[in-house]
């Protein structure tokens, strides 16, 4: 583990590692298709040395079922476009936190119909915390109420609008 | 391989494991037979949330017990005499409320257990802890509302909660009790002693009950032996089930 390029003085490994990061930025969730792992705070880090590239990601929720489809993505990702030799390294630690989803990914989720974490994360840790005011993805009425905590995916729960009556997604905060 | 492995560290680890990966089982069972769709997709993503930390658990268990074992083999080569989960845990789910109780029980603990295991004196294991908190937050959540919900509900819904509460007590002595394997653990700042754990568990119960108009139930006779690998027959066929596959066709897979 020598040259690291992410911390190289020459505009080469910079612009390189810009590449990658783009490259990424284009794999996409596979349960939330509009939302790259970047945008979802997934990637962590990159590390690039003389023989391979060493992508550093961190699993949303423990039981993720999705994390294995995101390696193979990324290894995919970068084999496709001419990174042969390609780890992926999960770390646990800092915990994922919706914190992290980057002000891009709030604009997709949004936009595909999922209403994107309201808030920071540390302060919905309360044993009686509910999202109140959740505004309504179609008809942006404020008259919401939560369904269930749990949803079609772990990251997620449902609500409904009592304007239109539909049923939405929430990101909840973790 | 016996509970009273050389090194306590993994024992205690395996344990944690143990719990989360019996209860994630117990309640994947529910999976097409929730009792609305909501609580048939809740019921599950907690399984999950359960099964993911066990798999952390049991991963970082195999590389402390030394024998290169992998957690698929912690999980679906052991027999029940060498699982170290609390009994609540592999209790059957009979009905929705029973679950409910259940879940409650263990979540108020789990809470309190892990929120202290984020400070471990051992690095990984206040690693998986701080990120299985975060998801134990809304298990408590979820249970605590349901217990509400049955108790204040219609006479039915209070009466059959209310016997789910009084048939499981006498699994929660088990909660708070310590062992060798504890005692070392808790010396060197790894693990946390249990009965450290019961004035927040105490406090959220009563909390819980209250809102639900439920009876705490008196404190009576308490069983325990989970830790040591005596369990209920309960165990033996949820074991049965879900080995079955490594059992019949060692080694395979997908």
């Amino acid at each position: 583990m020598s040259a690291v390029m992410t911390s190289a003085a020459s505009p080469g490994p910079a612009v390189e590692m810009d590449r990658i990061w783009r490259l990424l930025g284009s794999v996409m969730d596979p349960e939330i298709p509009v939302l790259s792992l970047v945008d979802l705070g997934v990637v962590r880090d990159v590390i690039a040395t003389d023989t391979e590239l060493e992508v550093v990601i961190t699993p949303t929720y423990s039981g993720c079922p999705a994390m294995r489809v995101m390696e193979e993505g990324i290894v995919k990702q970068l084999h496709d476009n001419g990174y042969e030799h390609v780890q992926v390294k999960r770390v646990l630690s800092p915990p994922w936190t919706t914190d992290w989803i980057t002000a891009e990914g709030h604009r997709k989720l949004l936009e595909y119909g999922i209403v994107p974490p309201a808030g920071a994360a540390g302060s919905k840790r309360g044993l009686w915390d509910e999202e109140s005011g959740l505004r309504c993805p179609r008809c942006e009425s404020e008259r919401t109420c939560c369904v269930s905590d749990f949803g079609s995916t772990p990251c997620k729960a449902l609500y409904r609008c009592e304007d239109c009556l539909e049923p939405f997604e929430y990101f909840k905060c973790l | 391989m016996s509970v009273t492995d050389a090194n306590p560290v993994y024992d205690y680890v395996l344990g944690l494991g143990d719990n989360s990966l019996v209860l994630g089982q117990r309640l994947s069972e529910w999976c097409g037979h929730g009792p609305v769709l909501e609580e048939d997709i809740g019921l599950t993503n907690i399984a999950l949330d359960l099964i993911g930390q066990a798999r952390l658990l049991f991963s970082y268990a195999g590389e402390l017990g030394g024998e290169g074992r992998t957690e698929d083999e912690l999980a679906f080569l052991r027999d029940s005499c060498d699982f170290r989960n609390l009994l609540l845990v592999e209790q059957p789910n009979r009905d929705f409320g029973y679950t409910i109780a259940r879940q409650f029980f263990f979540d108020a603990y789990n809470l309190a257990l892990f929120e202290r295991l984020c400070d471990s004196s051992d690095r990984r294991l206040a690693e998986i802890a701080a990120k299985s908190v975060k998801e134990i937050t809304y298990h408590l959540r979820h249970s605590s509302r349901w217990m509400i919900r049955l108790g204040d509900g219609t006479d039915e819904s209070h009466l059959r909660i209310q016997q789910a509460l009084d048939n499981l007590w006498m699994y929660t002595g088990e909660l708070f009790e310590s062992d060798a394997v504890l005692e070392e653990v808790v010396t060197n700042g790894v693990g946390v002693a249990p009965e450290t754990l019961r004035p927040v568990w105490n406090e959220r119960v009563d909390e819980v009950l209250r809102e639900a108009t439920l009876q705490r139930p008196d404190d009576q006779w308490m069983t325990s032996g989970g830790r040591s690998g005596q369990h209920t027959e309960h165990l033996g066929y949820l074991l049965a089930e879900m080995q079955f596959l490594q059992r019949a066709y060692p080694g395979a897979a997908w």
